[in-house]
């Protein structure tokens, strides 16, 4: 089955969706939900059945790259990021209909709940298709699919200011990258004459090409890509957007988005890092970020005591691991012998995966019956409720890059690929991230194990659904911690 | 799966069957009393005259490409880590039998022993590891049992912020100790994980390391042991957590796991790096003089019992680096039975402190006297115990340190060098270690009866039992150290010797 039919199946699934929710008479809008986790289970299966096509002539190929692995890798991660979030979300119903509550009398009492199941699914679509997204125009187009889906999803709760305040920021800091981005482009293909992405490596390689031209075309796309994944000195709408935003679409952005951000992110920066002229100023330029981005994300994260803000400068301390890895990257002649930036971010992600969306499991499950994401709402967790702690505390272990855990391998890669290009900052500001995510990390178990919770609380009930997906993603995070292979055996 | 799989295993399933809803105090008895039981099985089938380094090897591979090291989750034991396995079961047999009991706990008993299995087993995981990554994970799984278990049972006001220290100091010197091993695998080609085939490399004049890339290395790998070893300067964390951690986690903790960096260093760093361990040895020197002098003095100012103990533990780390540096057969193999003994005879120091303040709810020695009138079988305990860790003949500690002493003085045939001034001078801590225990012994045990509490009932079989145990596998060694060192001899003669002695 050829690779593109996936995303065509995705976006019949939502069309579907939307039908469903505007057609037929639902007592609870919720069932919505689960035709996209079903279909969703069927397409991650699918994805394992694909075929590369038999000719990669013709336009369409131009536009969409033949079904590598690493594409293939990073649409199953879109993929299962959007099944987890549609959990998440069905779980977070509740406070979507109250937060959305329509005053018109008549109305259903879950209005507007259904596009929050169907939206998930186009930008799931939009996630896959950046994953085989080969030529600046389908890099722009698949990009602004998923970033307008996410506009709408971000500002979701209209009765609530602190999602309007998300949703604003967003669009506007999010337009302005995408001028950046535009504006890179046009000077990328003023410079190669070409927006195939092959073709632009080849124009980048000749020794006589502009390099300062090149070079500004590269800043001004690297600081629209370095928006998308949370590189700092950009990052700084990720904090208010992903705590005003609903607890579900948090997830997406901090999973979905930043993974096919950061595919973007590689198959834009490596025309320029294999340009002999360029790769030596391009690197430079990577490692300020990486070293910006892991002492902001990590030592931000230390005072925080909003679980959700914690979580979204933990985001930006994990996109410096990633830059770390890209601005890593080796020479053409030690290849084969250490493992290529692209590897070692894609297994990152895998298991970035794993942990993030576990916590967001968790704190979905933990606010249907806490208000508020405060750390003090998980006083006492480990009483009320030791699964639900249990799990939590694997996942912060593992994003605190715990050994036995998923998160160690990606660390553990990162740090080893800095070691053998000796790149020495890097891997000391590395460490000191690394050190102070055991602090933040750990916080959280603070609060759940050595507080005791103020009254008498009930355990908090979690649906038979959500505590399948948090058990499987438990046992993930332990198996790929055990044995990375799990993971990197997908990989090429 | 071999006998040796099971072993590490067994308390690592039983944490998780405990997490499930096993009965936990019945589990982790029978987990750790199996494995202790295993273990002494592998001891009797040990063969002390096989070449090669390891015996029961098993090997998984997890992961074979070419771009990265081969990982093989592969266990093995040779004399040294045999020695270690025995002293982290019976250690943890012992600390699952004075822990108290599910009643007794306020809170999760469940996280109680799931915690203490969590220690135990990654203690003999990391030690029956011959794959180098995992020999560091295992270590490493400790790390949030240990946070939970002085966060919330541990005695006293600043346990949180104990909990936090020592967690933070063994997170970052385990950080610089993975920069060192990843440096360490890439110098030596960046093929294997394995420990044998990597000293093998090493060993071999092609393939290891540049001389001067051994310096930093081991400098990398003597922070990141030392900082888990309570090497000074890196001690601070020790006495603290030992002072406020429940019994059972200090006993596991001081007696076994804080002995995985010097196991590291004996295993990992003398064999790879050589040349940069004789760079820096004036400075392990001086190091592990501050341990013995210094925070030997600062023992003796110590006023209650259980910092105090905390402090002895870390001053007597300093003996075992002075046998790694005599670096000779008898030095080595006398600080590989100084871990033994020091690791059994400060367990049971632990031990008869939690009792002490669990009875009398104090340590202080101001606040105590006269006790081994209302206690006499646990004033003839602490005697023994004390008396072992000052080093008295007849236990093993003695035959350990009167083995490193001699090893260090080997080489005093041609003209007093470095390390022998340094042992002259260590030599006086044995007279330091006399005085802060007699004193201890003398303030708690003599004198007139200070405690206005009624005195408390003596010992019972069921509490002396897990002591028993300790006191003797102490005095079967102070007795025949042969029992240990037949086992410890050839598996440095081996393989892992670094120098002729």
């Amino acid at each position: 089955m050829p690779v593109y039919y996936l995303e065509i199946i995705v976006v019949v699934l939502g069309l579907l969706m939307l039908m469903v929710d505007a057609f037929a008479k639902l007592d609870d809008k919720r069932s919505i939900a689960s035709i996209g986790i079903i279909g969703l289970i069927v397409v991650f299966g699918l994805l394992f059945k694909v075929v590369p096509p038999e000719s990669t002539e013709g336009v369409f190929w131009q536009f969409y790259s033949a079904g590598d692995q690493t594409a293939l890798f990073f649409k199953g991660i879109a993929v299962l990021t959007t099944l987890i979030v549609l959990i998440m979300a069905s779980d977070f119903s509740p406070i979507v209909v109250r937060q959305t509550a329509d005053p018109e009398p008549g109305a259903h009492p879950q209005a507007g709940l259904g596009e929050f199941f169907a939206l998930p699914m186009f930008a799931c679509a939009g996630l896959m298709w950046m994953a085989s997204a080969n030529n600046l125009v389908s890099i722009f187009v698949s990009l602004e699919t998923v970033t307008i889906t996410f506009y709408i999803l971000v500002a979701y709760l209209r009765r609530n200011v602190g999602s309007l305040e998300a949703g604003v920021k967003y669009l506007i800091l999010g337009a302005l990258s995408t001028g950046f981005l535009v504006y890179g482009f046009a000077w990328l293909f003023g410079i190669t004459g070409s927006m195939q992405l092959s073709e632009i490596a080849t124009a980048l390689a000749d020794p006589s090409i502009n390099t300062t031209a090149a070079f500004f075309a590269f800043a001004l796309i690297l600081v629209a890509v370095a928006f998308k994944v949370g590189g700092a000195p950009f990052h700084f709408w990720i904090p208010d957007v992903y705590q005003g935003a609903p607890t579900p679409i948090t997830a997406f952005l901090s999973v979905g988005s930043k993974a096919a951000g950061f595919i973007v992110f590689l198959r834009l920066v490596d025309p320029f890092l294999a340009s002999a002229p360029l790769v030596g100023k391009v690197t430079t330029v990577l490692s300020v970020i990486a070293i910006l981005t892991l002492l902001m994300g990590n030592l931000a994260a230390m005072p925080q005591k909003n679980f959700k803000r914690l979580l979204a400068y933990s985001s930006v301390a994990h996109a410096g691991f990633l830059i770390m890895a890209l601005a890593s990257s080796p020479d053409a002649s030690a290849a084969g012998q250490s493992m290529s930036p692209t590897t070692v971010i894609s297994f990152y992600l895998g298991a970035y995966l794993l942990m993030t969306l576990l916590a967001f499991l968790v704190m979905t499950t933990v606010r249907g019956q806490v208000a508020g994401e405060d750390l003090n709402a998980y006083k006492g967790l480990a009483k009320r409720s030791p699964f639900l702690a249990f799990t939590l505390l694997i996942s912060m272990a593992s994003l605190a890059g715990i050994p036995l855990t998923a998160g160690f391998f990606g660390k553990f890669f990162v740090f080893k690929l800095a070691a053998e290009q000796q790149n020495w900052t890097l891997l000391v500001v590395g460490l000191i991230g690394a050190a102070a995510g055991f602090y933040y990390y750990l916080k959280i178990a603070v609060s759940m194990f050595f507080e005791s919770s103020d009254d008498d609380a009930l355990a908090i009930p979690v649906r038979t659904t959500t505590r399948i997906a948090m058990i499987a993603l438990t046992i993930a995070i332990i198996a790929v911690g055990i044995n990375p292979g799990l993971i990197l055996g997908l990989l090429p | 799966m071999s006998i040796l799989e099971i072993i590490v295993f067994l308390p690592l399933v039983a944490a998780l069957a405990i997490g499930f809803g096993a009965p936990a105090r019945f589990t982790a008895l029978g987990a750790s009393a199996l494995t202790l039981i295993a273990s002494l099985v592998l001891a009797i089938q040990f063969k002390t005259n096989v070449e090669g380094p390891f015996q029961f090897e098993s090997s998984r591979t997890m992961l074979d490409i070419a771009e990265f090291p081969t990982l093989s989750l592969s266990f093995g034991l040779d004399g040294i880590s045999l020695v270690m396995l025995l002293l982290s079961t019976i250690v943890m047999v012992a600390a699952v039998l004075v822990s108290p009991k599910e009643a007794e706990l306020k809170r999760s008993p469940q996280l109680f022993y799931l915690s203490l299995l969590l220690i135990g087993g990654g203690a003999i995981g990391a030690f029956c590891s011959t794959d180098l990554f995992f020999l560091y994970a295992f270590h490493e799984l400790a790390l949030i049992p240990t946070f939970l278990m002085i966060g919330i049972f541990g005695r006293g006001e600043n346990r949180v912020r104990t909990a936090w220290t020592i967690t933070i100091y063994l997170g970052v010197g385990s950080l610089v100790l993975l920069v060192g091993l990843i440096l360490a695998v890439i110098a030596l080609g960046g093929t294997t994980f394995n420990i044998a085939d990597l000293v093998a490399l090493a060993k071999n004049p092609e393939t290891g390391i540049a001389a001067k890339q051994q310096g930093g290395i081991f400098l990398l790998l003597l922070i990141g042991f030392g900082t888990l070893v309570s090497l000074f300067p890196f001690h601070s964390w020790a006495a603290p957590a030992y002072a406020e951690a429940p019994a059972p986690v200090a006993m596991l903790h001081a007696g076994v796991l804080k002995k995985f960096g010097l196991y590291g260093l004996i295993r990992v760093a003398l064999p790879i790096v050589p040349a940069g361990f004789e760079t820096y040895l004036n400075l392990v020197l001086v190091l592990l003089l501050g341990n013995i002098i210094y925070l030997g003095l600062v023992t003796i100012a110590q006023k209650q019992l259980d910092r105090m103990l905390g402090y002895s533990s870390v001053m007597h780390m300093g003996y075992v680096f002075l046998g790694i540096a005599a670096g000779n057969e008898l030095g080595i193999s006398g600080a590989v039975l100084l871990m033994f003994a020091h690791g059994i005879s400060i367990a049971l120091l632990f031990a008869l402190c939690g009792w002490l303040q669990e009875k009398y709810g104090t340590l202080e020695f101001e606040k105590l006297g006269g006790i081994a009138k209302q206690v006499p079988r646990l004033g003839l305990l602490f005697g023994f115990a004390a008396f072992a860790a000052a080093g008295l003949p007849g236990f093993a500690n003695f035959a350990a340190e009167i083995e490193i002493f001699i090893g260090a003085f080997k080489g005093a045939e041609n003209g007093i060098g470095w390390i022998q001034w340094t042992t002259i001078i260590a030599l006086w801590g044995v007279v330091i270690s006399g005085v802060y225990m007699l004193r201890a012994y003398r303030s708690i045990f003599m004198g007139p009866i200070a405690s206005k509490l009624e005195a408390p009932s003596d010992l019972t079989w069921a509490t002396r039992l897990p002591l028993l145990l300790l006191l003797v596998a102490l005095m079967a060694v102070g007795f025949i150290p042969e029992l240990l060192n037949q086992f410890i001899r050839p598996a440095i003669n081996g393989f892992f010797l670094i120098k002729a002695g």
